[in-house]
């Protein structure tokens, strides 16, 4: 018995979805009183540092289609039986997503996405209606995979770096081909970012917005924006957060010039901390807030950068 | 070439939610639906282009009671050139790819679209499932689709950025945003729509290993606590103390 973690490699790197992946998996394995094991796609030269959030074993194939979702999961479906897994577990990423389904099939396994929290007895529970309510599964069978939520927990360090051990997998012919991959890099994406900088059509234009970059990067934070904002061509399209765009649960989400539309707050309203900054008393984002200042954006938002900064040194 | 899209039913978006029966089932009552807004957004209006521009037909396919006939017939009239509807009262995203893949293998079916996530269970499970028990190539999150008959060049959404993958036909695909444009169904279309078939045919059994239990509510927000917008330092030093996030 054990449980087998997924843990997700970007360009050879470990990030903190797969960090709390690790972590989520060895806590069950050690509530059910077994072993965790981690698989993970890549050379493994960096993946020692798995070990450190409580897996026993770090197992890697360097296949050469890391992203198509048949060849990942018929992969980890191996691993996790070679590890004789009763558990599989793995990030609800974009990865995650596509090939959380496929593993639940070819293992006969009962299957949450999004899970929220560690399981109690069989039960685990997922945020649903875009977060206005949690719901709790019963998983049933012998065999189970669980997809985590993002920044649903905080990894700690429990042991010490593994050797990670390259194993032979049985490699489907993929039929998909990457073409390209375009990513914006040394920021990091909304989905893992802990802290969040969001502007909406109260910026009034795109030139505007070197103030919200400036808030952004005193607190390193990731800059994100409202749906009109996106579509009018203000900001780039992976930078919308809300219903049809990204959804997210950042630590801390400021938004400024946002009035906190349904379809806006779906997206956003998981987030731990929100700070609401908008010159109109009736925006219903005040609502949805932690904290809220009712200000002109234009004098506000510098003013909290300067505060920052006079924080952080 | 024959196109089927996964419809599916969710409350819209501004809907109360509260649950009934000890908290084990979603109250409906005074709910509005509508068609998941991805299924119909996105998936549904590119098949309807693929169609226009390499003929065949594209399918709507949805899993579900008799009351959801209204957005069957709501993607008819938008363009979808059949229906069928699997009489059944869903339990998992398990089921309804069952489903799904069946009628797929059935009918030979070169594209399965389906929608991102629904917007209740934002569960993304059912596309994932089919293309497994079907064993095909899966491209999650299209944003960008070139088809040139056989072959697509899909752009998908990846963590802070797009993935461009190419992948022959027959596979299965989840639609975000950008993928189409929105159709408004006019009035042709409405009246076309009731003259078009919508099939109703039974499930087959699927015994499903997870199973809903109950629902709570997250805790209630506490009032919003109003900052002097010339005193950030106050906001500053609440993040830092009172919510501990910087």
């Amino acid at each position: 018995m054990s449980v087998l973690i997924f843990a997700e490699a970007k360009n050879g790197n470990y990030k903190k979805n797969a960090f709390e992946a690790v972590y989520y998996g060895s806590q069950l394995a050690s509530a059910i009183g077994t072993e965790a094991f981690v698989f993970t796609i890549g050379d493994g030269a960096n993946a020692a540092d798995l070990g450190k959030y409580g897996a026993s074993k770090i197992w890697f194939n360097n296949a050469q289609a890391k992203t198509d979702s048949q060849v990942v999961s018929a992969m980890v479906a191996q691993a996790a039986e070679k590890a004789e897994a009763t558990h599989v577990v793995l990030s609800n990423s974009a990865l995650g997503k596509a090939v959380a389904g496929r593993i639940a099939v070819k293992l006969d396994a009962s299957l949450v996405s999004g899970a929220n929290a560690l399981p109690i007895g069989n039960t685990v529970t997922k945020g649903v209606f875009s977060g206005k309510a949690i719901a709790s599964f019963e998983m049933s069978g012998d065999k189970h995979v669980i997809s985590l939520m993002g920044n649903s927990l905080k990894p700690v360090e429990t042991g010490s770096s593994g050797i990670p051990e390259a194993i032979e997998l049985d490699i489907p012919q993929t039929k998909l081909k990457v073409i390209e991959t375009k990513t914006v890099d040394g920021v990091v994406p909304l989905p893992e970012a802990e802290l969040v900088v969001s502007a909406g059509r109260g910026m009034k234009g795109p030139e505007n917005w070197g103030i919200i970059e400036d808030l952004a990067n005193v607190l390193g934070a990731t800059t994100a924006c409202s749906r009109p904002v996106a579509d009018t061509g203000w900001r780039p399209h992976h930078e919308h957060v809300g219903q049809t765009g990204v959804a997210i649960r950042p630590n801390l989400y400021i938004a400024a010039g946002i009035s906190g539309a349904i379809q806006h707050l779906a997206g956003v309203n998981s987030s731990k901390t929100i700070v609401v900054i908008n010159k109109d008393p009736e925006a219903p984002f005040f609502k949805a807030a932690d904290y809220g200042v009712l200000g002109d954006l234009f004098d506000v938002v510098p003013r909290l950068t300067e505060a920052i900064k006079k924080f952080k040194a | 070439m024959n196109l089927l899209v996964c419809i599916s039913k969710t409350p819209e978006t501004t809907a109360k939610i509260s649950f009934i029966e000890d908290n084990s089932k979603f109250n409906t009552e005074g709910v509005q639906y509508i068609m998941n807004p991805y299924d119909e957004w996105y998936a549904l209006v590119r098949a309807i282009e693929l169609k226009e521009k390499h003929g065949g037909k594209v399918i709507a396919m949805n899993v579900g009671p008799a009351s959801n006939d209204i957005i069957i017939r709501k993607a008819l009239a938008i363009g979808a050139d059949e229906a069928v509807r699997v009489d059944a009262e869903p339990d998992s995203s398990m089921f309804v790819a069952k489903q799904i893949a069946n009628y797929a293998q059935e009918n030979a079916i070169d594209i399965v679209f389906c929608g991102k996530e629904t917007i209740d269970y934002n569960g993304s499970e059912v596309a994932s499932i089919t293309a497994e028990m079907l064993d095909l190539p899966f491209v999650s999150y299209a944003s960008k689709m070139e088809f040139d008959g056989t072959t697509a060049t899909i752009e998908r959404d990846i963590e802070g950025g797009v993935e461009v993958v190419q992948v022959e036909k027959p596979f299965v695909l989840s639609a975000s945003k950008g993928l189409a444009e929105q159709r408004i169904p006019n009035m042709k279309g409405i009246m076309m729509a009731k003259r078009k078939p919508l099939n109703v045919v039974e499930a087959v059994g699927h015994d499903s290993k997870s199973k809903l239990l109950s629902y709570t509510m997250p805790q209630g927000k506490q009032e919003v606590k109003m900052i002097d917008p010339e005193n950030m330092d106050e906001l500053v030093r609440l993040l830092h103390e009172e919510a501990k996030v910087i």
